[in-house]
């Protein structure tokens, strides 16, 4: 019963001119988070706004020794949130300084799920979808397809830390062509897939794993479907409760609506429908 | 201290239960809350068959509140009996089950199902503001609240029976005086109040259902007023609703005549919000030498 904890902001610092990093010591994590889970996050201040929100884990950084409990020395666990300030909930956010804190429930959801056997991980980021896929690179020890698309240049995060991290092939785009290649991520996806050596030749397969907004992920989707591949798509809604109880979140998929927060965020691509 | 209260014939061990719709099946919020320590669990509005919903989106937020159309999306009264009844019945707490029907058939089937199958309290969705057919149609009819109210009565013994009455009316105590006089054992009030929002960009409706039902402490205010009007009209008891976001709010709904408060929105801010509002009840009751929680019904002084 302790998912629900309180924590200190130890830094919610600009990263470009609408992304923050938040960083949080929480009194305790009673679970680790994986890739792809969340947390809802309140700010307390007051009613407005109302709700906690959803973010993707950035980065958990574990506790490292001799910290003890109220002991000296050390560092306490950290958690980190990458997030765009982009509403009234977010707004209030960037607003919050070092030593506020905030209420805290998570881990939620079900997180990326490992890639399969013998099957070369493609990750594909679209904007801010970089907050959630950054940490899956991370702990398939930089193993992976990485391509990464923004609207422009000056969007794209974390540029220099993927370079040092991503192992295969990291292909950058942005729609005006100020950074990377000029188009979308799903024609980067396109050429990318397209100069690969097919399987049936001999070649490697490919997992898809996408986070981006909507329409990305539906191309995603239907790209996959098309070439036959096996995609991993995070999904994002309006939340309310984050548990599961609210029905508030719920997608349309072949088997009916799912919740985001419990039967997610992560879906199987195919598993969508797209209205 | 005494904290029990009676809602008709049930004996709740205190005055907080948990808002339709807004607790799911109890176990999702199993985590947070030991349900053990629950007044009550109001589960999910269920129907007959399985419902599927509105399309996203289908939550939206507001000041102080947020609007919903969830379409009362439920797993049908037979999954119910198999997975979900079963699960809350490991726990010391009474179990109402609200329900909502397209037909009057529909209500006075799934009210004697749930009545065999031993069920604390049959609460009727007489007020949902987000489903096409029947729901809010009984609750804002008279007639069609007489009848329903009534047939459903005569086919239920051992559960208790309450109505959830819709604030989207002129006078809600002449809905309440109804329900009583249709052998209703209690009143719960108030269901969420339609509202709107548009996205000015897009100038599409915030959700896909175009309206939906506004809850939070935006509404406190009119459930206050609303309960007030309701118990001073009705014998039966009233519980109380409507963005109770502490224990204050609680105890301003009993002053105001609610026998019982239920939490609803609060949880999704608070997911151990129940826990808190009944332990800052008892606290209240001990600063203020106030011994049995009954005393604080309808005690406005006006």
């Amino acid at each position: 019963m302790s998912k629900y904890i309180r924590a200190k902001i130890t830094g919610n610092t600009p990263i470009n001119k609408d992304h923050n990093l938040l960083v949080l010591s929480p009194d305790d994590i009673p679970q680790r988070p994986l890739p792809g889970q969340f947390y809802m996050i309140g700010t307390d201040c007051s009613y407005n706004p109302l709700l906690k929100r959803p973010f993707s884990i950035f980065r958990y950084n574990p506790p490292s020794p001799p910290f003890s409990k109220g002991g000296m020395g050390g560092f306490s666990e950290e958690l980190q949130f990458l997030y765009r300030v982009k509403g009234r909930g977010t707004e209030r956010m960037k607003e919050m300084k070092e030593g506020d804190t905030v209420s805290l429930l998570g881990p939620l959801g079900n997180g990326y799920p490992k890639p399969g056997k013998n099957l070369t991980p493609v990750l594909i980021a679209g904007g801010t979808g970089i907050a959630s896929l950054f940490p899956l690179a991370e702990k398939l020890s930089g193993n992976v397809h990485f391509l990464y698309g923004a609207r422009t240049s000056d969007e794209l995060l974390l540029l220099s830390e993927l370079k040092g991290l991503v192992k295969k092939e990291l292909i950058i785009s942005t729609d005006d062509g100020s950074e990377g290649r000029k188009g979308t991520v799903i024609s980067a996806l396109n050429n990318f897939l397209a100069n690969q050596p097919s399987s049936a030749s001999g070649g490697i397969s490919h997992q898809l794993y996408a986070c981006g907004p909507s329409p990305m992920l539906e191309a995603v989707s239907k790209f996959a479907a098309e070439k036959g591949i096996k995609g991993y798509i995070s999904m994002e809604e309006n939340m309310a409760c984050g548990v599961g109880a609210c029905l508030g979140c719920t997608v349309k998929t072949k088997k009916g609506y799912k919740r985001v927060c419990k039967e997610g965020p992560v879906f199987s691509a195919e598993e969508i429908v797209w209205i | 201290m005494d904290l029990t209260v009676n809602i008709g014939r049930l004996k709740l061990k205190n005055p907080v239960m948990t808002a339709s719709g807004t607790f799911g099946y109890g176990e999702e919020y199993s985590e947070f809350v030991d349900l053990n320590k629950l007044g009550a669990i109001v589960v999910k509005g269920l129907s007959l068959k399985p419902m599927e919903g509105n399309p996203a989106p289908r939550i939206y937020e507001t000041p102080c509140g947020m609007l919903n159309a969830i379409g009362l999306q439920n797993v049908g009264v037979k999954e119910f009996l198999k997975t979900k009844l079963p699960y809350i019945r490991k726990f010391d707490t009474k179990l109402i089950v609200n329900i909502f029907g397209n037909t009057l058939q529909e209500y006075v089937k799934l009210s004697r199902i749930l009545d065999d199958a031993g069920v604390d309290g049959i609460e009727l969705n007489v007020s949902c503001p987000n489903i096409k057919k029947g729901g809010i149609f009984f609750g804002t009819d008279k007639k069609m609240l007489q009848k329903l109210v009534a047939k459903v009565r005569a086919s239920v013994s051992n559960a208790v029976l309450i109505t959830k009455l819709s604030p989207n009316v002129s006078y809600i105590q002449e809905f309440a005086k109804i329900a009583e006089e249709c052998g209703s054992e209690a009143v719960s009030l108030i269901n969420t109040i339609p509202g709107m929002a548009i996205d000015i960009k897009t100038r599409r409706p915030r959700i896909a259902n175009i309206t939906g039902g506004l809850s939070g402490p935006a509404i406190k205010p009119i459930a206050v007023r609303m309960v007030y009007e309701t118990f001073k009209a009705v014998k039966i008891p009233v519980i109380g609703m409507g963005g109770i976001m502490n224990s204050g709010d609680a105890i301003e709904f009993m002053i105001a005549g609610a026998a019982s408060v239920a939490i609803g929105t609060a949880n999704f801010v608070n997911p151990s919000a129940t826990i808190d509002i009944i332990k800052g009840i008892e606290s209240f009751m001990a600063e203020n030498s106030i011994r049995d929680v009954k005393e604080l019904r309808g005690a406005i002084k006006i």
